[in-house]
C-alpha cells in the first residue's frame, strides 16, 4: 500500500509538473532566443488570470480560457516592440533591472485596478470532483488541464521542428549573426516567441486561477518555481524544460510524502544538484553566445 | 552582441528574483501640532488583502474622529506602512518611535511581525495597540505590560467552533486530520487544537506543517485520503485558506473540512459553492446589532464594497484609543496602560461590550461561528455565508471562552 501511495504522489507530480511547463516552457524560449531572463513573466500569467475571471463573468469558462492568452499575448507585442527589443544585445543586468521593475508595476497595477482583496472563480460544474481509477485519485479538472498542457505542448513542438519558422527560430538561438548573414530578420520571429512565451504564460494563469487564489502577487509567487524549472532543463532545450518541470513536480510530490517540512525546499535542493552535475542544465546546449 | 556568461545571467537572474522579497520603505511627513499614531500592517504577501481591508477600517476611524473635533481638540494623524515581515516591521516600528515622534503604535495582522513590534514597544516603553494577530503565545508567554491584544486569540477561535463541533457529535472519538501553517500563528492554533482534542476525546491522527508560500496542497490532500480521518481541520492562515477550501472542493474529498482559523475577504474569495464547514470569525457584516449597522452602511458607501472583519477591528481600535486619550486627556503611556487595565468598558459594535483583562490585556469579547449558506440563496456575492449565534451564550460570562489564568502562563 505504501508503494501505491508513493505512486499516486509520483503520477500527481507529474500532473503539477505539466502546470509548471506552461509558464516555464515560455521563459525558456525567451530567454533562449532574446538572451533575456523576463523576469516580468510572472505578471503576463497573473494578467491572465485576471482576465480570464474577468471575462468568465460575462461569457463564461470555456472563452474566458481561449480570449484571456490571446489578448495577453498581444500584449506581448507592446512588450517586445517597446521594451524587450532594446535589451537583446545589452548588458543582460539592464534587461533584468527592466522586467524586475516591470513586474512590480504590474503587480501594483492589479492591486490599483482589482484591489489587494483575492477574486473569486470556481470550477465550471463540468469539471468539478474527481476520478478514482482503481487505488488512485485524480481531479477531473487537473485531468483536463494536463490534456490541455499536451495539446498545447504537442502544438509547440511542431511549430519549433516541423515549421520554416521553427527552423528560423532554432537557428536563431544557435548563430543569429548566420541568421542574418542569409538575409532573414529575426525581429519579427523574436516577436512572434514573446507572443507565445507570454501567451502561455497567461493560459496558465487562466486555468490555474479556478484553483488557487487570484491576487495581485501570484505573479511573483510562480516566477522563483518557473526559473528553476529553466535552469534545471538548461536553455535552448525543449525536452529538458518538460523533463525538469515534471521532474520539478514529482521530486515536490515525493518529498512531501516522507519529509513534508522539506516539501518546498525540494526543488531548490535538485537545482542545486543538477547544477553541480551538469552546469548547463540537464539537456542544456551549448550556445556560444552565453559561452 | 555583447558577450556575457549564462553564470553571470544565472546568478544575476536569481539575485533579482531574491530581491522581491524585499520591500520600499515610503516617506510620511507629519506635523507637530497633531497627535500623531504609527500603524504598521502586512499589505503585501499572504495576509496583503487583509491589510488592505485593514487600512480602510482605520482611514474610516480617522476620518470620524478628526470629522469630531480629533483628540484633546488635535487633529489626528495615522501614518500608516506595509510591516512587510518581522524584522521590516520591528526596523519601521522603531523609526516611528524615535524619529517621527509617536507616542503609540496601532496595527498588524501577522503574528510574527507583532511578536517584534511588542519587543520594541518594549524596549521603548511606549504603547503597541496589537490589532489583528491571533497567537495565544503573544498573550500568553510573550506579554508584555505595553502591549494590548483587540483580535480574538487561538484559544477562543477553538472554543467558538468547539462548542459547534461538540453540539454536532464531531468530536468524541472521531479521527481528526489537521493542515497547520508552519510559523507562530499556527504551531500555536495547532496547540490549542489538541488541548481540545484531548479534553474531549477527539483523536488527531495526523499534522502537516504548511509553509505559507505553498499554493498547491494537492500532495497533502493525498496524504489526508490515505489517512481516511472523520474530520479535516484547517489551522492555516490567510490566503492559504481560501487555496485549500478551493483544492479541497477540487478534489472532493468525502471528509467534512472544519477550521478554527478563517477571514472573512479570504472566505469570499473561495466562491460560492467552495467553502464547506464551521468557522470561527470575530465579527461579520450581517451582524444584526444597530451600531454595527451602521458603521457597515457608511462603510459601504464609502467604499462601495462591505466591511470584512479587518476592517471592523481597526475601526474600533481607533475609536478605542481616541476614547482613551479624550478622557485621560493625555497620550502618556503610563496613564493610557491604566485607563485599559482598570477593564474600561468599549462600544465595539456587538450586542455586549467589550473590556480588556488587567492581567493579559486580552480584550475579551463575544465570538461568532459561520457557516456557508444553502447554493442559491446567496443575496450577492458577499452573502453566502450566514453568521451563527454570538458565543458564548447571553447568560454566560464573556470570559468562558478564553483561557483561564492557570492556562495562560502570561505575567506582565
Amino acid at each position: 500500500m505504501q508503494f501505491g501511495f508513493l505512486l499516486e504522489q509520483v503520477v500527481n507530480g507529474l500532473v503539477l509538473g505539466g502546470y509548471y511547463l506552461l509558464i516555464a516552457l515560455g521563459l525558456s524560449l525567451i530567454f533562449s532566443v532574446g538572451g533575456v531572463v523576463n523576469l516580468a513573466h510572472g505578471a503576463f500569467y497573473a494578467l491572465g488570470a485576471y482576465a480570464s475571471v474577468e471575462i468568465t463573468k460575462y461569457l463564461g469558462f470555456g472563452p474566458a480560457v481561449v480570449i484571456s492568452p490571446l489578448a495577453v499575448a498581444m500584449l506581448g507585442i507592446l512588450f517586445e516592440r517597446y521594451i524587450l527589443r532594446r535589451f537583446y544585445t545589452a548588458d543582460p543586468i539592464l534587461s533584468l533591472l527592466v522586467t524586475f521593475g516591470l513586474a512590480m508595476i504590474a503587480e501594483q497595477a492589479i492591486r490599483i485596478i482589482w484591489g489587494a482583496a483575492p477574486l473569486s472563480a470556481s470550477i465550471p460544474p463540468t469539471f468539478r470532483g474527481s476520478i478514482i481509477l482503481g487505488d488512485f485519485l485524480f481531479s477531473r479538472y487537473r485531468v483536463m488541464l494536463l490534456a490541455v498542457v499536451a495539446v498545447v505542448l504537442l502544438g509547440v513542438w511542431l511549430l519549433l521542428h516541423k515549421t520554416s519558422f521553427g527552423r528560423v527560430v532554432r537557428a536563431g538561438i544557435q548563430r543569429p549573426d548566420m541568421v542574418a548573414a542569409l538575409g532573414i530578420r529575426l525581429q519579427p520571429y523574436m516577436t512572434a516567441i514573446v507572443m507565445l512565451g507570454v501567451g502561455m504564460a497567461a493560459m496558465g494563469g487562466a486555468f490555474f486561477a479556478p484553483i488557487t487564489i487570484v491576487h495581485p502577487a501570484m505573479g511573483a509567487e510562480i516566477i522563483t518555481v518557473a526559473f528553476v524549472v529553466v535552469v534545471i532543463g538548461g536553455l535552448g532545450s525543449f525536452w529538458g524544460v518538460v523533463i525538469a518541470a515534471l521532474l520539478v513536480g514529482v521530486v515536490r510530490g515525493i518529498t512531501i510524502h516522507f519529509v513534508p517540512a522539506a516539501g518546498e525546499a525540494s526543488i531548490y535542493v535538485l537545482m542545486f544538484l543538477v547544477l553541480l552535475v551538469r552546469p548547463r542544465g540537464l539537456l542544456g546546449e551549448r550556445i556560444e553566445k552565453f559561452e | 552582441m555583447t558577450r556575457y556568461t549564462r553564470r553571470t545571467l544565472l546568478k544575476t537572474g536569481a539575485a533579482f528574483a531574491g530581491a522581491s522579497a524585499f520591500g520600499f520603505p515610503s516617506i510620511v511627513h507629519g506635523e507637530t501640532e497633531k497627535i500623531k499614531i504609527g500603524h504598521l500592517t502586512p499589505l503585501t504577501g499572504f495576509l496583503g488583502a487583509l491589510g488592505a481591508y485593514a487600512t480602510l477600517g482605520m482611514r474610516m476611524a480617522e476620518e470620524e474622529i478628526n470629522q469630531a473635533g480629533g483628540i484633546m481638540g488635535r487633529q489626528l494623524e495615522v501614518m500608516s506602512e506595509d510591516s512587510v515581515n518581522p524584522a521590516t516591521a520591528a526596523t519601521k516600528a522603531q523609526r516611528m518611535l524615535e524619529q517621527d515622534g509617536v507616542p503609540v503604535l496601532i496595527g498588524e495582522i501577522n503574528s510574527a511581525s507583532a511578536l517584534t513590534i511588542m519587543q520594541v514597544a518594549d524596549r521603548n516603553k511606549k504603547l503597541f495597540m496589537q490589532v489583528g494577530a491571533r497567537s495565544d503565545a503573544l498573550r500568553g508567554k510573550n506579554c508584555n505590560k505595553f502591549t494590548f491584544h483587540v483580535d480574538i486569540p487561538n484559544t477562543v477561535m477553538v472554543n467558538t467552533v468547539g462548542k459547534a463541533l461538540l453540539r454536532d457529535n464531531m468530536v468524541k472519538d472521531k479521527k481528526f486530520f489537521t493542515l497547520t501553517a508552519d510559523y507562530i500563528f499556527g504551531h500555536d492554533l495547532l496547540n490549542a487544537a489538541k488541548r481540545f482534542f484531548g479534553a474531549n476525546q477527539g483523536n488527531l491522527i495526523g499534522d502537516e506543517l504548511i509553509a505559507t508560500d505553498v499554493t498547491d496542497f494537492s500532495p497533502y490532500l493525498l496524504k489526508i485520503r490515505q489517512a481516511k480521518p472523520d474530520v479535516v481541520c484547517s489551522n492555516l492562515a490567510g490566503n492559504q485558506v481560501t487555496t485549500l477550501i478551493k483544492q479541497y472542493a477540487e478534489f472532493d474529498l468525502p471528509y467534512p473540512i472544519v477550521g478554527f482559523n478563517l477571514n472573512t475577504a479570504d472566505a469570499w474569495a473561495a466562491g460560492d459553492g467552495n467553502l464547506a464547514g464551521t468557522w470561527p470569525t470575530v465579527w461579520y457584516h450581517t451582524l444584526d446589532v444597530p451600531a454595527s449597522k451602521s458603521f457597515v452602511e457608511k462603510f459601504t458607501k464609502k467604499n462601495g464594497k462591505p466591511p470584512e472583519n479587518h476592517a471592523w477591528i481597526e475601526y474600533v481600535t481607533f475609536k478605542m484609543m481616541a476614547q482613551a486619550m479624550n478622557e485621560t486627556k493625555s497620550t502618556d503611556t503610563d496613564k493610557l496602560i491604566a485607563y485599559f487595565e482598570k477593564e474600561t468598558q468599549f462600544d465595539v459594535l456587538k450586542a455586549r461590550k467589550a473590556y480588556f483583562r488587567s492581567w493579559d490585556h486580552q480584550l475579551v469579547q463575544e465570538a461568532y461561528t459561520f457557516s456557508p449558506r444553502p447554493k442559491g440563496q446567496a443575496k450577492d456575492k458577499w452573502d453566502f455565508i450566514a453568521l451563527g449565534a454570538a458565543v458564548p451564550e447571553a447568560n454566560e460570562p464573556l470570559e468562558v471562552i478564553n483561557s483561564t489564568k492557570e492556562q495562560n502562563p502570561c505575567s506582565l
